[in-house]
């Protein structure tokens, strides 16, 4: 914590920083006293068993659940303080799940540009404008009037993700991105994924891919049972885990790779 | 280390704190805005030039007083015929439905029928049907047919109903996605047992809503029996009426009416706003 000029307390300054998060169902806890904290161009990688608490984290920042205890700011003020707006918050993050949730009733270019327009109010000419440019760096530039169902998965998810892209977040959380995806289309997935990393997009993502995860992350985060375990680099991680639960989850992943 | 017994840190319980008091104030500001509401409109109705005379033709208790034992009497065949006519007009719209969803082209004259009922009902008025029905089976003096207005009245009801329950219900068997069929059936389960084990009870639950709606909406239209002779609520309010040129009776009807319907509607509210939730995780 620091002190402003105004004497009035200041969070962290980080981009991103989870401070002793806490969740609960049914008086279980799934998130048991997180810390994190993400700086501006970092890519922080999620990684645990399933039902590790990966997706309740994202869902948390995003404001989706509220947290039963501790805090999390975003560019140093709390965003879990009860008199913030979740929509603002929201705006300035972008969030995208497995199942790629396009709304089917729109074109793609509608799909992107609607957040923009309705939510930010960029007028349509410029978003569409924007949008296509999107569309154009990611190769689905033909896919503008498309209508979702017409798209394969692979595509539908780049869509989802130029969607959350479309309005400038500031931070974007990927949940599972690939799972639902069969391994030809987790490629061009992933390829979008490097390319925001190469652009300098501050990520929070969870992954089952361990070999993408170890490419693509500046930290990762192993979760077990809520729990934060262990926090390095790839190289830390995937080498040379500290914790024997790590090392047993990495284990675990590895022989069902050679299956 | 469990949740229930975690210690909340001072951060959390000044957020409840907080999270409190808004509620609180939020009721308030609800309360302050409904009374100021209901005075502002009781202030204008009562300053109204023809007030006094409405409150004595509408509002008079000594005539309320006078004609409730009678019409809450006939509330009560309101109510019979509600309960009586409400299961079958499921299970004539469930027939019907299902009726519409054979495919199998020997089923083609069912199918044809159920079309037909469908369109015939839903286009006459409910008052039609109940007035066809109530004078016209009797005329035709066949042997066994009912008699009695009630019966009549509840058979009148069952049809004209039993075609937008059709309606509702195949519109619920619509939505449901057509992989769940292909899924069923590619596990080797026949039509029949396809409907019967994944497409109904899927779209049961979303047909409960509107089929609550059709149901309070039912529950208004037992008066319209009272055209075909049977002295239920309605009836018996414009008896009190007639004799003596008041009309508080009327408004002691409606009062039961509301009565009945208002618990069906929280109801149909609860359910819909379960079955959001569910859908929302
Ligand atoms: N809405 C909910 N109600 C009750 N329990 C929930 C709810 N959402 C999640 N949980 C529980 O919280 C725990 C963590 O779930 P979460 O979805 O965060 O796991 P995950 O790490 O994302 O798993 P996966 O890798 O399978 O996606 C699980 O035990 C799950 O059953
Ligand atoms: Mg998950």
């Amino acid at each position: 914590m620091t002190r402003d000029d105004t004497g009035e307390r200041r969070g962290p300054v980080s981009l991103l920083t989870i401070e002793d998060v806490w969740k609960d169902y049914h008086g279980t806890s799934v998130l048991r006293g997180i810390d994190l904290s993400v700086e501006a161009h970092e890519v922080v990688c999620l990684i645990g068993a399933s039902g590790s608490g990966k997706s309740t984290l994202l869902r948390c920042v995003n404001l989706l659940e509220t947290v039963d205890d501790g805090a999390i700011y975003l560019d140093g003020a709390e965003i879990t303080d009860v008199r913030v707006d979740p929509d603002d918050v929201r705006r300035r993050m972008g969030i995208v799940f497995q199942a790629f949730n396009l709304f089917p009733h729109m074109t793609v270019l509608d799909n992107i540009t609607l957040a923009p327009r309705k939510v930010h109010g960029t007028g349509r000419a410029r978003a569409e404008e924007e949008a296509r440019d999107l569309l154009a760096r990611f190769g689905l530039a033909d896919k503008a009037g498309a209508y979702p169902d017409r798209l394969s998965g692979g595509q539908q998810q780049r869509v989802a993700i130029i969607r959350a892209l479309a309005t400038r977040p500031r931070l974007m959380l990927l949940d599972e991105v690939t799972s639902a995806l069969d391994p030809a289309l987790v490629t061009e997935v992933l390829g979008i994924i490097r390319e925001l990393k190469e652009g300098g997009m501050t990520m929070i993502l969870t992954t089952h891919e361990m070999g993408f995860c170890r490419e693509i992350a500046d930290t990762v985060c192993f979760l077990d049972g809520g729990v934060l375990l262990e926090r390095g680099t790839p190289e830390q991680i995937f080498t040379d885990p500290r914790e024997p639960r790590t090392r047993q989850f990495l284990k675990s992943v590895l022989d069902a790779r050679r299956l | 280390m469990s949740g229930a017994t975690r210690v909340k840190s001072d951060r959390q319980l000044q957020r409840e704190r907080l999270r409190r008091t808004r509620a609180v104030r939020s009721g308030t500001v609800a309360t302050v805005s409904t009374i100021v509401f209901l005075g502002a409109a009781a202030a204008v109705v009562t300053r109204s030039p023809g007030w006094p005379r409405v409150q004595d033709s509408f509002f008079d208790p000594e005539a309320f007083a006078r004609a409730w034992p009678d019409v809450l009497d006939g509330f009560w065949t309101n109510v019979q015929i509600f309960l009586i006519a409400e299961p079958l007009i499921l299970l004539l719209g469930l027939l019907v439905a299902l009726a519409r969803n054979l495919r199998a082209p020997v089923f083609f004259p069912l199918r044809a029928l159920a079309v037909a009922y469908t369109d015939v009902f839903r286009g006459v008025p409910t008052l039609l049907v109940i007035l066809l029905v109530g004078f016209g089976v009797p005329a035709l003096n066949l042997q066994g047919a009912p008699r009695d207005e009630v019966t009549l009245g509840v058979i009148a009801l069952t049809l004209a109903y039993g075609a937008y329950v059709a309606e509702v219900f195949r519109a619920g068997i619509d939505s449901v996605h057509p992989s769940q069929r292909a899924a069923a059936r590619s596990l080797g389960l026949s039509h029949g047992k396809t409907m019967r084990y994944v497409v109904l009870p899927q779209a049961w639950r979303r047909v409960v809503p509107p089929l609550l709606n059709d149901f309070v909406s039912l529950q208004k239209d037992t008066a319209l029996v009272s055209t075909i002779g049977v002295i239920e609520a309605l009836r018996q309010a414009q008896i009190y009426a007639a004799s003596k040129f008041n009309y508080t009776p009327y408004l002691a009807a409606a009062l039961l009416f509301v009565l009945l319907t208002i618990p069906m509607a929280r109801f149909t509210d609860y359910l819909a706003a379960r079955s959001q939730r569910r859908r929302g995780q």
